[in-house]
Parts: structure tokens; sequence; C-alpha cells
């Protein structure tokens, strides 16, 4: 027996899928807010000084947050190879949208108060505005064709290739279910991020974003009301036919997949997991109940709950599958096939659980010596040296 | 021109990564410089320390920003460009990328807010704690990318699996202590210690010969000239380490920097100078050192080191056996678990040829029905273009030793001639500024164009590497990468440029009021105030 025989593989595959949705949910969590306040930038600041005290409430932990994306990216590749091979290259110009849009966030954050020009600024404020709600928009949007499924298929030496002409690959993806899911996860991000400015501004800063979060916050229960009922009336799902070997080689083509009426079979087999969106539902619901009161950390922390809920909702509904294919069902990527080999399963586990308690301990750390609100005099003062 | 997927993808990766690397030296070496230079603040208190840090700190940001935002790419640009790569090799060039994340690019990420943001957050001492935190963030993400670079060079730890259709792998330790990759980190880590060396000292002499900062701009240039001298030394002590890796693990790549068409008898020469010819498979005008080559290749004055042309017999030979490996796997797949054991065996013996069978399908859609003329047409393919490779490596080399004896020249004015400097040596230093970039850039040329035509040398060929895309769409992302990058070059440099010429921030009454605290102590004994000898350049 070698080590890594001590967790089979199957538990293995189930561990890293839930990793998984530790490091998109994480991504939202923290880097959500960032891209939310980006996204209410020209909203809830006027003058320069106000938008200076916006940008700097996340000025210092952006690029920290950020790094929950890069590793997601990292994780994706080292336990999901099939995942991150078909996924990057058939979202192909949407990926780009989103590289672009995280290639111009850090370097508008940077350099946007190292000049005094209004030009100069107004357009890195534009910058931040489009790096948050571009990727905030085209994740859901993402998220909503994963759900209907994708046109690829796999060779029989597992080559990926998409079906369809390029229009049909870009275009296809602004469905209207897709779109729906899209406005949610961006009100979602957006709540997010008002509700990160309620902690972190003060004044008339945090009276507008109060006031647009509330709003964003009523979209979000909305939004994720009406996908889940189009998912449950609208959207067919799918599963495997007969029995499935959980511990089998990572060959997505070993096993046969049917398309079923609706992806709430799964609600019927494991009712537990309604708790998912009844979170989602809750968290929100509270977020919009302390942005009215003005409870600052309690709202924050609602919403958090809020995002966990809902993006554990879409991964809880569709499990075990990932990446489901609409023009060949036995190509779909699954939790059972789709994961890397045992070893390396192993050993990611390993370094992750060494690594992922000191990364959350520093972070604290970090965010307990960066705690209070960003007030205007922290901006005048130290105009040379702050965002 | 024909616009084939193939050679978009690469155009775009090499592009893509040679950028990326424009920031990478920069903050992998300044990151520590920097660091260096709070360490010094914290244990001497004198505020002119805190200065450069300051400073230099400054220029780093800006640098580092560009450096982080082009990474995102390279990070995603596997997935989206070459998802045959992804799928074929994901089980392990992943891990490494994955615990980048973890291990390195967190900890750089999460503290360079409060290096920024939080002088007056905390103690000067958890300040300088926060910053070497950074600088070791930042050379542990060089570490592990090299680790998965090195193990596209010399695939070690991993086999195919038939039932998969990729490589696994079967060693964390042989990926992880792969000796190319070892010995090109440390190679890659010193070349940016040089570049940041060149760098501070470049600007500090365009200081002193402006008669500007040459306060902040001396003591710099000691930094860098210490710093800087060490790193050179080890950039070449380590790149010929990474010659030595090569001489077993890389041969053609070897062989083909050397333009060595022959297997010369032990010790073979070194070609310092020539012109390669690939039609008449000669170098013209060669100007040989007798020995060198053997010794920096083998260390020793007996074992051969093999020619092009006998490499590419074996690499024939590898195709013969890639086929029958190639062959195996057919049978394999379509029976699975009832494959006959003989099969199984064949394949096991010959699976390590495996890539080299896949040469095959640029000419023959079956590497079964390849003719002789087919094979022998692929063995050629694994020839890369020799006279870039030759005249890259010799580029590089040159600057290598270049800036040794630069960093040699003013450490010892520093140290031995009370850092004063000839107006000629500081106009030096400031037009040699781009060459670490340009040593740099010919190194990874080096590196992954002597590769070719392989992404992982010997087992998957470049041209099956790629993602299922059409030229336009590679076309409009290429487009887009090319026009941002171009701003955002502009703006960094123009905001290089605008904070260079600012010059860092004078407290001056911070400064004044230490010193009048000091005073007592700083009188040198021949009655000299220390801030006295801030004369102009010679």
């Amino acid at each position: 027996m070698t080590l890594y025989d001590l967790i089979s593989y199957d538990v293995l595959r189930v561990i890293w899928w839930l990793l998984l949705g530790v490091l998109l949910i994480g991504f939202a969590l923290t880097d959500g807010f960032d891209m939310g306040v980006g996204a209410l930038l020209p909203f809830v600041g006027r003058t320069d000084t106000e938008r200076r005290m916006v940008i700097n409430t996340v000025g210092p932990v952006w690029e920290g947050n950020q790094v929950w994306f890069i590793l997601g990216g990292g994780a994706i590749f080292a336990a999901w190879p099939p995942l991150y091979a078909v996924s990057f290259s058939g979202f192909y110009l949407a990926m780009f949208v989103v590289l672009a849009a995280f290639i111009v966030r850090p370097v508008a954050f940077k350099y946007r108060s190292k000049r005094v020009s209004p030009a100069w600024r107004s357009a890195w404020d534009w910058a931040l505005f489009a790096g948050g709600a571009v990727p905030a928009l085209i994740f859901g949007v993402a998220v909503g064709n994963v759900l209907q499924g994708v046109p690829f298929h796999l060779t029989d030496t597992l080559y990926p290739m998409y079906d369809g002409t390029f229009h049909a690959k870009f275009l296809g993806l602004l469905n209207p279910f897709a779109l729906l899911v899209g406005v949610v996860s961006l009100s979602m991000l957006l709540t997010h991020g008002a509700a990160w400015l309620g902690l972190k501004s003060e004044g008339v800063i945090v009276e507008r974003a109060r006031r647009i979060g509330t709003i964003t916050g009523m979209l979000t229960m909305a939004g994720f009301a009406l996908s889940g009922l189009w998912l449950a009336v609208g959207i067919e799902g799918y599963a495997f036919a007969g029995d499935v070997v959980t511990d089998g080689p990572s060959n997505p083509l070993m096993s046969e997949v049917i398309r079923t009426d609706s992806w709430f079979a799964a609600y019927a087999a494991r009712p537990w997991i309604a708790l998912a969106p009844m979170l989602g539902f809750l968290g929100t619901a509270m977020a919009i109940r302390g942005l009215r009161s003005g409870s600052e950390v309690s709202t924050l922390l609602w919403s958090k709950l809020g995002i966990f809920g809902m993006i554990s909702t879409v991964g809880l509904t569709m499990f075990p599958f990932i990446l489901p294919s609409t023009v060949d069902p036995n190509s779909s990527l699954t939790v059972w096939d789709s994961s890397s080999s045992h070893l390396t399963l192993f050993i990611m586990l390993v370094v992750t659980a060494i690594f992922m308690p000191i990364i959350l301990a520093y972070t604290a750390w970090v965010y307990r010596v960066l705690w209070g609100k960003v007030t205007e005099a922290d901006v005048t003062a130290n105009s040379d040296t702050v965002y | 021109m024909e616009l084939d997927v193939v050679e978009l993808s690469r155009l775009q990766f090499a592009m893509t990564a040679m950028y990326h690397f424009l920031f990478v030296p920069l903050t992998l070496g300044l990151s520590i410089i920097v660091a260096i230079m709070e360490t010094v603040y914290v244990m001497t208190n004198r505020p002119i320390w805190r200065q450069m840090t300051k400073f230099w700190a400054t220029l780093f940001g800006i640098n580092f920003v560009l450096g982080v935002a082009t990474g995102i790419t390279m990070e995603f640009q596997f997935g989206m460009n070459w998802s045959y790569y992804s799928h074929y090799v994901g089980d392990i060039f992943g891990a490494p990328l994955a615990i980048e994340g973890l291990m390195a690019f967190f900890l750089e990420a999460t503290f360079v807010g409060l290096m920024f943001f939080g002088w007056d957050k905390m103690s000067k001492t958890a300040h300088a704690v926060v910053t070497w935190l950074v600088a070791i963030g930042s050379n542990f993400s060089a570490l592990w990318i090299l680790i998965a670079n090195g193990w596209m060079q010399n695939p070690v730890g991993a086999e195919f699996n038939p039932m998969t259709m990729r490589m696994e792998m079967t060693s964390f330790f042989d990926v992880l202590f792969n000796e190319v990759a070892q010995a090109k980190f440390v190679h890659t880590v010193s070349a940016g210690y040089v570049t940041a060396s060149v760098f501070v000292l470049g600007v500090s002499a365009w200081y002193l010969l402006k008669g500007r900062h040459t306060e902040l701009a001396r003591r710099s240039i000691a930094v860098a000239a210490s710093f800087g001298l060490a790193s050179a030394l080890s950039v070449v002590v380590l790149g010929d380490e990474s010659g030595y890796s090569a001489t077993h693990s890389q041969q053609m790549k070897l062989a083909a920097i050397e333009a060595m068409w022959e297997t010369e008898e032990a010790p073979a020469p070194f070609t310092a100078f020539g012109f390669p010819d690939l039609e008449t498979r000669e170098t013209h005008y060669a100007v040989h050192i007798p020995w060198a080559m053997g010794l920096i290749g083998t260390r020793s004055l007996d074992t051969e080191i093999p020619g092009i042309n006998d490499l590419e017999q074996r690499a024939e030979e590898r195709i013969r056996s890639g086929i029958i490996a190639y062959d195996a796997l057919q049978t394999i797949r379509a029976e699975g678990e009832a494959a006959d054991p003989t099969v199984t065996a064949t394949f096991e013996e010959h699976s390590a040829d495996l890539g080299f069978a896949f040469l095959l399908l640029r000419y023959i859609d079956d590497p079964r029905q390849a003719t002789d003329d087919q094979i022998t047409l692929a063995a050629e393919d694994t020839i890369p273009m020799v006279w870039p490779l030759f005249w890259a490596f010799r580029l590089m080399v040159a600057l290598g030793f270049a800036f040794i004896g630069m960093m040699a020249y003013f450490f010892y004015r520093a140290s031995f001639r009370g850092m004063r400097f000839p107006r000629w040596a500081l106009w030096g230093a400031v037009a040699v500024i781009p060459a670490p970039w340009i040593a740099a850039e010919l190194g990874w040329f080096v590196a992954e164009f002597g590769r070719q035509p392989w992404t992982v040398d010997g087992v998957l060929p470049t041209a099956m590497s790629v993602s299922h895309l059409g030229a336009a769409e590679l076309l409009i992302t290429l487009a887009g990468f090319v026009t941002f990058y171009s701003v955002l070059f502009v703006v960094e440099m123009g905001l290089m440029v605008k904070y260079i010429r600012k010059g860092p921030f004078l407290d001056v009454e911070e400064t004044d009021a230490w010193m009048a605290r000091h005073e007592h102590r700083l009188r040198t004994h021949d009655g000299n105030v220390p801030g006295a000898i801030a004369t102009p350049a010679e």
C-alpha cells in the first residue's frame, strides 16, 4: 500500500469538488466585494475625493483577494485538467474579455492617482467600473451556460472539439437564461460591494451605496427565484444511465450519460440540498435589511452567507456533473471522470491542507491591521501615497 | 502568409510570455533590494534608509502591478490556447502552478498592500517583516513556475496512462527535484537580481550625474553593486549548471546552441564564433576553443557530447520505436482490460517513445502507415533552427560576463575609492539599463525556442498541443493583447520616468531632527560630518 491509498480515489474526488466550491466561493466573498465596489464607483463617488475614499476601502486588499481567482484557475488545472482544457478554450472570447478586465483592473488601482489630470483619473475610474462589472456579469453568464450544457465533444483521443460556428460559440453564450444568471451574479456582487462600503466608508458614500445595494439586493433575490423556476421547468438536466464507477480512470467517454427532464431531480433524491437556496434567500434578505437599518459588520456577514448559499446551490444541483455537453452527453465532465490522477489529487490535498490555514490566518491578520473606516482625512492627508 | 493556428498560438504565447518577463525580473530583484534597505533602516534608524526604501518601493510598485496583471494571462493561456496540452500533461504541470498560488502568490499579494499602506499601522520591524514576506513570496513564485517549466524541458516522474490518454504523475519528488528546474530557478532569480541591481545602479548614476539626491544615490549604488556582483557571478555559474544538466537531458538543444553538427572526439571544442548553415550542415568561419565544450558540458575529458547528425539518427530510431508503442496503444484502447499481456508489455517497453510517433501526425493521419521518407522528415523536424539559438546564446553569455565586469567595477569604486565614480562610468551605467532585460529575454528564447518541435520534450509535439480554435479567434485575441500591452507599456514607462524625475520624497524635518540628535555620534574622527561627503561626482 502506498501513502496516497489512505484516501480512496472517489473520496478525494469529492473533496476536490468541495475545494473547487471553496475556491469559487472564496473568490466571490473576497474579490467579489472589490469587483462590486469597482462597479459602484461612478455612482457612489461623485468628486475625486469621494472616489478616492471608495477606492481606498479596497486599496490594500484587492491584490490578495484577486489571488483567489488565479488560484481558482491553477487549482482547476491541477485537480480537474479536462475541465480546465474544455472550459477555458470553449468560452474562448468570453475568457479573453475576463482576462482583459483582470489585466486592466490592477493597473487602474495602481496608476489612477499617480497623475492629477482629471481626464487620466476619469479614464481609470471607468476601467475600474468595467473591470468590476464585466467579469461579474460574465461569470454569471458562464454559470448559466454550464447549467444548460455546452456544445463540445471529446474525440477518442480526448481532444476537446467545439461545435457550431464562430458566432454561435460567442453570441450563443448570450442566451436569455444565461443573461438572467448574469444579472443575478452582477447584482449579487453589487450588493456585496455596497455592504463592504457600509462597513469601510462614511457619509454620503455610504448613503448612496446603501440605496443602490437595497435595490440590487432585491434584484438578486428576484432573479435568483426566477432562474430557479426557469431551471425547474424549462431546462433539461443530465444523469448517468445505469451504475457509475466512481473510482475509475478519468476518461469521460467511459460512462453513458442521458438527458433528463430537469436538474430538479436532485432535490427529490437529496432533499437536504434545498438548504443551499434557502441560505441564499435568507442571507440576501437579511443583507437588504441591514443595508436599510445601517448595520455594518452583520450586513457584510449576511451578504457573505447569501453568496455562499447561491453558489452552493448551483454546485449541489448539478452534482456530480461539472460541465455537461449538449451535443454529446457522453462527453460531459463529471466528478467521477474528469479529475487528476489519484496521486496528484492526494499531493495537492496535502499541500492545500498545509497552506490554506496559513493563508487564512495571515489574511485575517492583514484585515485586522487595516480595520476601521477610510475617512476623508485619510485620503487628503496622505494624498501622495494612497490610491 | 498562411495563418496557421499552431503558429498563431506560438506567436501569442511568445509575445505574452516575453512581455510578462519584462516585469518579472525587476520584481524579483527589487523586492529583495527594498527589503535589504528597509532592514538597514530598522537596524540603524537612519531616516535616509527609510527614504530609500520608500523611493525604490514606489518604482517597485509601478512595475509589480504589471507583472501581476500580465501573469494572469500566462495562468489562463494554457487552457485557452493549448487545451490538448492542458489535458495531456495537466496532471503534472498543473500542480506546481496551483502550489505557486497557495505558497507564493497569496503571500506576496496579501502583504504587498500592507507594504504600501501599512507604514503607520504597525511597528517598523513588523513592516520590515512584511516587506521581506513580499520578497520571499515573489521568489517562491519563480521557484514553482520554473519547476513547471523545468518539467517541460525534462519530463521526469511521469508516465503515459492509456486509459486516460494522458501523462500522469508517478513521483512528485522527481518533479520537484528535477535538476533542470533547480538549476533554472537559481539562474533565473539571479538574473532578476542582476536586472534590479543594474536598474538601481543606473537610476542612481543618473542622479549623481545631475547632482540630485546624492546621499540616496551613493548608498543605493553601494547596495546595488554588492548585491549585483554576487548575483552576476551566480547567474553565470548557474547558467553553467544548466548547461551541464542539458548535456544529458536536452542534448538536441545543447547541440543546436553549439551548432555542433558532428559528434566531436572528447573533449569537444567550444565554437566561440561562426555562421551555422543548416543546408550544408556546417558552421562557416568557425572559431573553436579546444576542450572548452567538453569541460563545460561533461566536466570530464573523455565523455562524448553527441552532435546534431547523430541525434537526428537517434530520433529516427525513437520514431520507429514510437510507432510500435502507438500500434500497441491502439490495441489496448480497443480491448481495454482484455488486451493481451504481451501487447501491454510491448507498449510498456516502447511507451517512452510514443511522443516521437506523434511527430508523424504532421505528415500522415496514422503513424503506422508512415513511409521511410516521412520518418526521415519527422526526424529532421527534431532539429530546432540552429542559427538563432547559436547567436542568442552567445549574446546572452557576453552580456552576462559584461555585468560581472560592471558590478565588480562599481563595487570596487564604492568600497575602496570613497564612492567616487568617474562621469563616463556613470553615463555607462545609465546606458546599460536595458541590457539585463535583453539578456533575460534571450535566455528564455534559447530555452523555449530550443525545445521545439516539442512543448514537452520528447513527449508532446507543439503542433498537437493547441486548442480547437479558428485563426479568426486567435487573431482577435492577439490584436487585443498587442493593443492592450502596448498601451500599458507606454503608460508604465511614462509613470516610471515621472517618478524617477520626481525623486524621493524628502522628509526634511525628520532628517534634520535626527541629524541634530545624533550629531555627536556621527562626527568622524577627522571632524567631518558624514553628510559632507555629498560632493558632486568627479
